[in-house]
């Protein structure tokens, strides 16, 4: 049967993680290639990596990052940040990426999802979208979450999926940063939008809440979150031996 | 020496990664000298099989890696890699593949039920039936591999060495002699892909 994901994610910035945090046993909290190894280590199924540097000197950087952990790291790697054109595909491909996240990329240029689907193949184009409620509808906001682009999300995700993203990251502002469990109401109604993979982000607190998001909504195939692992709250290990012991199909990681 | 063949589909970088995380020296090439200098041919490949096939034949390697293969080299097709395989495909059309192995590929979505999505996307666990091949040596029944695709081999019950429950009983990987196929990607499959790869390595040459 296959499993559901649990997917950590890393924002990196100049070449280090940002918001890196003590672990027992890591001797550079902010290193991306250790914090994967460490990840990778306890189970985490698949990583992200948001290149959030701004500078052309902090984007070479990142692909050299990239490369290394590629280089030592053999589960599927996503990468984001950053993706504007069919080009910026094919750099993060070279260094090791398995799949390509784009988020503002896609709503500048909406042929980008289509060309980048046709040159590489649905299963490498990510469609990353964040979403907020205005008013009672689901809108897609862009800019990180600081502009609302007017759009009405449902349609936008089935669109990009129609035009070739073979999964999905709904990353609700709505719950995000509220540790307060995912937002169900808004992945439930992406889930039955689309037949793609989903990935749920935002609002992860605590074990429960991955509990819940499974339960709730069978259709769902990943959970994604940040700063719970990065502050070492949740214990990838711990997460996936709970939900494993509540049914959910997991992937455990023997360790020796 | 492990020749990892360039034909211009795919990324090969993971690949020639993993191979040396075990301490296996790799060369990617697309020549056939190479190729036939080589101790272990791997077979790499995605995106849709009637380019890839039309690719491997027109560079003229499909041809050395067959003569390799039907002179005995051990031989590991990955993903697509593996359906090329088979001795025919219908995805998008009907195209020939290499005729290393007995069966035939076909749509997923023929044999799983029609809410299951598709691609087959994850990780999911290997079943290896009776008796396990000594691909699996290293690892355990249940242990879980990455999967991405939405076509399967077929009709090539004679030589399933593992399968994949995807709402179907989905053909893993095949074995016939020294042509081996794994329908997922060792090489993005952690530990458990590393020591599928140390298996096919370590086999006598």
């Amino acid at each position: 049967m296959i499993t559901k994901r649990i997917i950590p994610c890393l924002d990196v910035k100049n070449g280090r993680v940002v918001k890196g945090v003590n672990f027992e046993g890591l001797n550079d909290v902010s290193s991306p290639v250790e914090l994967a190894r460490y990840y990778s280590e306890n189970g985490a199924d698949e990583l992200v990596f948001y290149d959030i540097t701004a500078s052309f000197e902090g984007r070479a950087l990142f692909t050299d990052i990239l490369r290394e952990v590629a280089s030592t790291i053999f589960i599927p790697l996503t990468v984001g940040g950053g993706i504007n054109t069919v080009e910026d595909f094919d750099r993060v491909l070279k260094c090791g990426a398995d799949k390509v996240s784009v988020n503002s990329g896609a709503i500048r240029n909406p042929d980008l999802v289509g060309e980048a689907a046709k040159r590489y193949g649905d299963q490498c184009v990510v469609l990353s979208v964040d979403v907020k409620r205005v008013d009672g509808v689901f809108r897609v906001f862009a800019k990180g979450g600081r502009e609302n682009t007017g759009m009405e999300a449902i349609s936008w995700i089935k669109r990009c999926v129609d035009a070739g993203a073979g999964e999905v990251v709904v990353n609700s502002i709505d719950t995000d940063g509220v540790k307060k469990g995912f937002d169900l109401e808004m992945l439930d109604a992406v889930c039955n939008a689309v037949s793609v993979p989903v990935i749920a982000s935002g609002g992860a607190g605590c074990i429960d809440h991955f509990t819940k998001l499974f339960q709730a909504i069978p259709t769902i195939d990943a959970g994604l979150a940040a700063s719970i692992f990065h502050f070492g709250e949740v214990k990838i290990s711990d997460l996936k031996n709970t939900l494993a012991k509540e049914g959910i199909p997991m992937r455990i990681v023997r360790l020796g | 020496m492990v020749a990892i063949v360039d034909y211009g589909v795919g990324n090969l970088f993971s690949l020639g990664s993993s191979f040396r995380s075990i301490g296996v020296e790799t060369v990617v090439t697309s020549d056939p000298t190479v190729l036939k200098k080589a101790d272990r041919i791997v077979l790499p490949g995605v995106g849709a099989f009637g380019d890839a096939a039309k690719k491997l034949r027109d560079s003229g390697l499909a041809e050395v890696v067959v003569a390799e293969a039907r002179a005995g080299k051990p031989l590991l097709g990955i993903c697509l890699g593996m359906q090329l395989l088979f001795e025919k495909s219908f995805e998008y059309g009907e195209h020939p593949g290499l005729g290393l192995i007995k069966g035939e590929v076909r749509p997923i979505a023929e044999v799983i039920p029609t809410d299951l999505k598709i691609p087959h996307i994850g990780w999911n666990a290997l079943h290896f039936g009776a008796r396990r091949h000594p691909l699996f040596r290293y690892i355990e029944e249940g242990d879980c591999v990455y999967f991405v695709h939405s076509f399967y081999g077929a009709r090539c019950e004679e030589s399933v060495i593992a399968t994949a429950e995807y709402g179907a009983e989905l053909t893993a990987a095949v074995a016939y002699e020294n042509v081996y196929g794994c329908q997922f990607h060792p090489e993005k499959s952690g530990e458990v892909g590393m020591k599928i790869l140390r298996a096919f390595c370590e086999k006598e040459a």
